[in-house]
């Protein structure tokens, strides 16, 4: 068993006592709610007739279902606009700070709350949305639940949980030019595989996190649970602290910054901390990565060759079989040069402010191949508004690319945002599950931002270091 | 203390899906997420792996006549993997699934399920491949899955099977509600609130 982590720290302070049945009940300090899973969970309390506990601790905004391109009401689709409505409603009902559409701080959940400094080290954090791990990335326990524990979570503010290993995934050497956050947690799930976290938490420290940015570390941690990890979590230092003071909550009390960084610097890890166990990983070997399947845990590098089935453990090998047929490729083939129809910047993985930047890079003084339809969906309004303050809209724009409201969009493709028919899409999202981006026999091959960008330049995957 | 049906045993006739990583887009697809109620799910369990884009209807388990009356679901490894989304087992729930037996589950699948009543059951992946098999052969045949002695037996075989012990104890003992569970000692949960730094 861990001792001394941060996340037997968190942990202990939240707990309010263990239950008969073995797990504990901990206290959740916030609360993200969205229009997809949360409006059964308050069907469920009003019908016990149970209020919610701690409104004050709850924010919702809207993500999923919204429009990226005409966001006027009602929306075009009745059940897109069912659900808005019957969120407005229920956090009206409630008085749960609502994020809509209007208020200028509207965006992906994953994306809102660390920008507004709503994501704070050593909180717990829930959210009817398993990628709330994106949050660990601030030294928080964040993580997804179903909306049974929405439910729970609105009723009485607490969970029931059972405690997790930790492990230590231990990042060194030095990422190479255009190799990003992105490819590194692509690495780590491509050898721990899909489900190697069950059962864990991910704690990713080293030479190498240290170095990155809250946006980098917030790629890796959004993506634990792809690796099957429930959360994942970076111990909370400078690069931590200079975010949360540039963010509203802080901006507006900076006392309150003060008095709370005593209680951030204590909940680390300890230097003899024990994991269950480490996993090591060097970034000097990284190149950026691509899928060439339907999970995320089938990726390679850019100049690997595809792998053979028969040359995997038995468990992974019907999988892969699966996969390749789908996409169309074969063992020894390379991903370079895999014609795309559509490319994706955005999700709660990659849509900040850096992401577009590093995207603009690429993309800037070239066009998008004449074969492609290319978008761009900024993960907030806030997100929007400093791209555009910074004139990376007119970049994208003048590339040919899309440039769209905020939201999930084609991540899941719950609005109009969707593959159609067998289109391959080079996608920045988290997920190539199939029918993912809404057509089942679409084809996803998951990258970094640049890795997109590139490819929407030359119409198929590329190596987008070859292209500077 | 109890607040659910005690749940110590689960029969029924049997389907196998085969596969490991099935994921929650599989079992649902995001399309039709888009519901404020849960009702009417089932009829969209594995929707695109039962349905062409021209809407014939595919080779799937779920279509087959044979396994129409079916409530022990038998999957592979990492099972439910992908989404938080209690739609998942929603829908395998209503459309009429009691139980199921897998290698391994993810985990906030696996939590979902038991929010809902739904035993997951965990059996050594060797002997899944020998209770599809035996499915596939024996349509109609039943399982039963005796939750208190972690035992299931079929074809007059009994075979040592493996639910995480929390679950185990909340379905037992009729604990697996666990709103009321926890909305029982509010003073406390205050109190503990009143200790935490962050936390006005
Ligand atoms: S962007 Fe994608 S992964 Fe992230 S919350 Fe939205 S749908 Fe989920």
């Amino acid at each position: 068993m861990s001792e001394g982590t941060l996340y037997d720290k968190v942990w202990d302070s939240h707990k309010v006592r263990e239950l008969p049945n073995g797990q504990d009940q901990l206290f959740v300090g916030l609360h993200l709610i969205h229009e997809v899973t949360s409006p059964q969970a308050f069907g469920m309390i009003r019908e016990k007739g149970m209020e919610v506990a701690y409104p004050e601790l709850t924010h919702a905004t809207v993500d999923h279902i919204i429009p990226t391109k005409d966001q006027s009401r009602p929306f075009k689709d009745d059940q897109a606009e069912q659900m808005m409505a019957e969120l407005e409603s229920n956090t009206l009902e409630a008085n749960i700070k609502f994020a809509g559409p209007t208020s200028g701080d509207q965006g992906i959940v994953h994306v809102v709350g660390p920008e507004r400094g709503l994501t704070q080290p050593g909180m717990t954090i829930v959210c009817g949305d398993s990628h709330t791990s994106t949050h660990g990335a601030f030294g928080a326990l964040a993580f997804g639940i179903g909306t049974t524990q929405i439910r729970d979570v609105l009723a009485t503010q607490t969970i029931a949980l059972g405690r997790q290993k930790v492990r230590k995934i231990e990042i060194k050497g030095e990422l190479g030019e255009y190799v990003t956050a992105k490819d590194i947690i692509l690495t780590i799930i491509r050898h721990l595989g899909t489900d190697g976290g069950v059962g864990h938490v991910y704690e990713y420290g080293g030479p190498a996190i240290s170095k990155l940015s809250m946006e980098g570390r917030m790629s890796i941690c959004n993506m634990s649970i792809e690796g099957g990890a429930r959360a994942g979590y970076v111990n909370p230092d400078e690069t931590t602290y200079e975010w949360l003071k540039s963010t509203d909550t802080f901006k507006k009390d900076p006392k309150r910054f003060e008095e709370l960084l005593p209680y951030w610097k204590s909940i680390r890890s300890e230097e003899g901390a024990k994991y269950d166990d480490i996993f090591e990983i060097d970034c000097n070997k990284i190149e950026p990565m691509v899928t060439w399947g339907t999970t995320p845990g089938q990726g390679i590098g850019i100049s690997e060759k595809i792998p053979d089935p028969n040359s995997m453990v038995e468990s992974k090998r019907e999988s892969a079989i699966r996969a390749q047929n789908h996409m169309r490729v074969s063992p020894g083939d390379d991903m370079k040069g895999y014609k795309i129809d559509v490319a994706f910047i955005g999700s709660c993985t990659n849509s900040r402010l850096s992401d577009l930047r590093e995207a603009c890079k690429i993309v800037d003084g070239k066009t998008v191949s004449s074969d492609v339809r290319a978008m761009v969906v900024p993960g907030s309004q806030r997100v929007k508004l400093a791209a555009e303050e910074e004139g990376l809209d007119k970049i994208f724009l003048e590339a040919g690319f899309d440039w769209r409201l905020a939201g999930c969009s084609m991540c899941l493709a719950m609005n109009e945002d969707q593959l159609i028919g067998d289109e391959a899409c080079a996608s920045s999202s988290n997920r190539n599950f199939i029918g993912r981006q809404g057509s089942k026999d679409g084809r996803t091959i998951l990258m970094s931002p640049v890795m997109v960008a590139a490819a929407a330049i030359t119409g198929e995957i590329t190596d987008v270091r070859e292209m500077i | 203390m109890k607040n659910s049906p005690e749940i110590k045993y689960a029969i029924g006739k049997g389907i196998a899906i085969r596969g490991s990583d099935i994921d929650t887009d599989q079992i649902i697809p995001a399309r039709y997420l888009k519901a404020i109620t849960f009702d009417g799910l089932g009829e969209f369990a594995f929707r695109d792996l039962r349905i062409g884009s021209k809407g014939e209807l595919l080779d799937h388990p779920f279509n087959d006549e044979e396994y129409q009356n079916a409530s022990i679901l038998v999957v592979n490894s990492n099972f439910g993997c992908g989404s938080s989304r209690e739609h998942a087992p929603q829908a395998l729930m209503r459309w009429g699934i009691k139980a199921i037996i897998g290698h391994s589950f993810a985990e906030i699948f696996s939590g979902n399920c038991l929010a809902l009543g739904v035993p997951v059951v965990e059996m050594d992946a060797v002997q899944i491949e020998k209770l599809q098999e035996w499915i596939e052969l024996n349509p109609g045949e039943e399982i039963h899955i005796d939750i208190v002695g972690e035992e299931i037996e079929y074809n007059l075989e009994r075979i040592n099977v493996k639910i995480p012990e929390s679950h185990r104890k909340a379905l037992v003992e009729g604990i697996w509600d666990t709103t009321a569970l926890l909305k029982s000692n509010p003073e406390e949960v205050k109190q503990l609130a009143g200790e935490i730094p962050y936390i006005k």
